[in-house]
């Protein structure tokens, strides 16, 4: 992996720490476009639900639920699809260029969860809830993250292909048809939103437990004290 | 292999690499109250523009069985404003004008003399939901060929009894689904659900499917897109 690492002196106590070029800037990039572009379509997204919050019939109609006007984005209906007609693209745009950037710069590595991190599942899961040891770290990832993070990118691309199927029932009625019509596209819709907050919930709590040095690597690339072997 | 540096180059490197994020705070022109709305209408424009774009005028739309109808009493009647803006049948026409060559007063009866189609089509609102309808009518592509009209223009503009207003672009109004509707459910169309002419149009969101018609004009120029669409919702819509 081309993992760059530095040794960094203190100027003031001699104190020597390792240092290591953890995120390339265009993962950095779409990671903070794609977080504002997710926010903005989740909360135009509960707006445009709030026109016909239900998946059943029309008449008589039943509210699944009353999703309150202050969690949402937009004003109106029509306010939140233009909303989110128009960070549709952000999301999309930072999607396709951080997975090429990720396929064609073998950066994905990183993140991918393989066969070989199957083993590796269960012992973070048992450290995770205080029933067993950490696991030695062996890379900027541990398996149970690579899972998470290899799902989160497929519900997103997910995300996006339910989207054109609610948007375009017409045009892809192939796609509307493989998720079972364009009613049924619009329950995946939503329900692949929550799949993705779901995820959002715990990687906002693991940013908190991982502390400050973590967080910071996401801005400058750089991460302060990597607990595993650089090259 | 590592290389080294001091703490204050180092620090200098991770200012440099966080300003190589500002194309972010671009976002934030989104929050400033003048430039949000025309960011949010360049956007939709953008989606309409590949809307178009997306739209295959030979590409039918989904046709169902009939066991697969949403019962007619459960077919929703949605209206700006009234249900019924009491249209005398026996005195109605469909006034004609603009781009082409026999404008006039066209009764229902020349317009059900075209051949009748009817279908069963998925009629999808914007709020998000849907129901399956059986409409029948003439095929607007006949009824354009039957007024002469210029199909090289680029819309259909129809007003309506209610004052409601509505356009198309022209490939949809000349696809072969899009109907000038007078029966539902193979019987005479109901005031409520926009006798005694309105529009199908299985590749356009409900609200482009205006009832009650009154007008149509075929032009390139609109002074008005939509009733729903001067509020700020999609004028292309396309499904």
């Amino acid at each position: 992996m081309a993992t760059r690492a530095i040794s960094v002196q203190d100027v003031k106590t001699g104190e020597v720490t390792e240092v290591v070029y953890e995120h390339p800037l265009v993962v950095r990039l779409c990671h903070w476009l794609n977080a504002v572009a997710l926010f903005v379509m989740v909360g135009s997204g509960f707006q445009i639900f709030r026109a016909f919050p239900s998946f059943g019939a029309k008449i008589p109609q039943k509210d699944l639920l009353n999703w309150p006007k202050a969690f949402a984005i937009g004003g109106w209906l029509g306010g939140a699809l233009q909303w989110h007609l128009t960070f549709m693209w952000i999301y999309i745009g930072t999607g396709l260029v951080y997975l090429g950037y990720q396929v064609f710069s073998g950066n994905y590595k990183q993140v991918l969860f393989t066969h070989r991190d199957l083993l590796g599942v269960w012992p973070m899961v048992r450290h995770y809830f205080f029933f067993g040891p950490k696991p030695p770290v062996k890379g900027a990832y541990n398996p149970l993250q690579k899972h998470a993070y290899t799902t989160v990118i497929g519900l997103g691309v997910l995300s996006v292909v339910t989207g054109v199927a609610v948007w375009k029932p017409v045009q892809f009625s192939w796609l509307a048809w493989m998720m079972g019509g364009f009613h049924w596209a619009r329950v995946w819709h939503f329900l692949i939103m929550w799949a993705i907050l779901a995820f959002v919930f715990g990687h906002l709590v693991m940013v908190v437990l991982h502390g400050w040095n973590n967080f910071l690597s996401m801005l400058t690339g750089w991460k302060k004290d990597p607990e595993y072997p650089v090259e | 292999m590592s290389l080294h540096t001091d703490s204050r180059k180092f620090r200098a490197m991770n200012r440099r690499e966080l300003l190589k994020l500002t194309p972010l705070v671009a976002l934030g022109a989104f929050a400033v109250p003048k430039l949000q709305a025309p960011l949010l209408e360049a956007g939709l424009k953008f989606s309409d523009w590949a809307s178009a774009k997306l739209f295959r005028g030979g590409h039918l739309a989904p046709t169902f069985m009939d066991s697969e109808l949403t019962p007619f009493n459960k077919f929703p009647i949605n209206d700006y404003d009234v249900d019924d803006p009491q249209v005398d049948f026996d005195r109605w026409t469909l006034t004609v004008n603009g781009a082409v060559q026999k404008p006039g007063e066209y009764t229902l009866a020349q317009i059900s003399q075209l051949q009748k189609f009817s279908q069963n089509t998925r009629h999808v609102c914007v709020e998000g939901w849907d129901v399956i309808g059986r409409f029948g009518g003439a095929r607007l592509s006949d009824f354009l060929t039957m007024i002469g009209a210029d199909t090289t223009a680029r819309f259909v503009y129809v007003e309506c009894a209610d004052d409601y207003y509505e356009s198309l672009d022209m490939a949809t109004a000349l696809h072969p689904q899009s109907l000038l509707c007078y029966e539902m459910y193979g019987q005479p169309l109901t005031r409520e659900h926009g006798a005694p002419l309105r529009l199908t149009l299985p590749t356009k969101v409900g609200y482009k499917q205006a009832k009650y018609l009154t007008d149509l004009r075929v032009t390139n120029v609109l002074e008005r897109v939509g009733y729903w669409e001067d509020q700020g919702y999609s004028s292309f819509y396309g499904l």
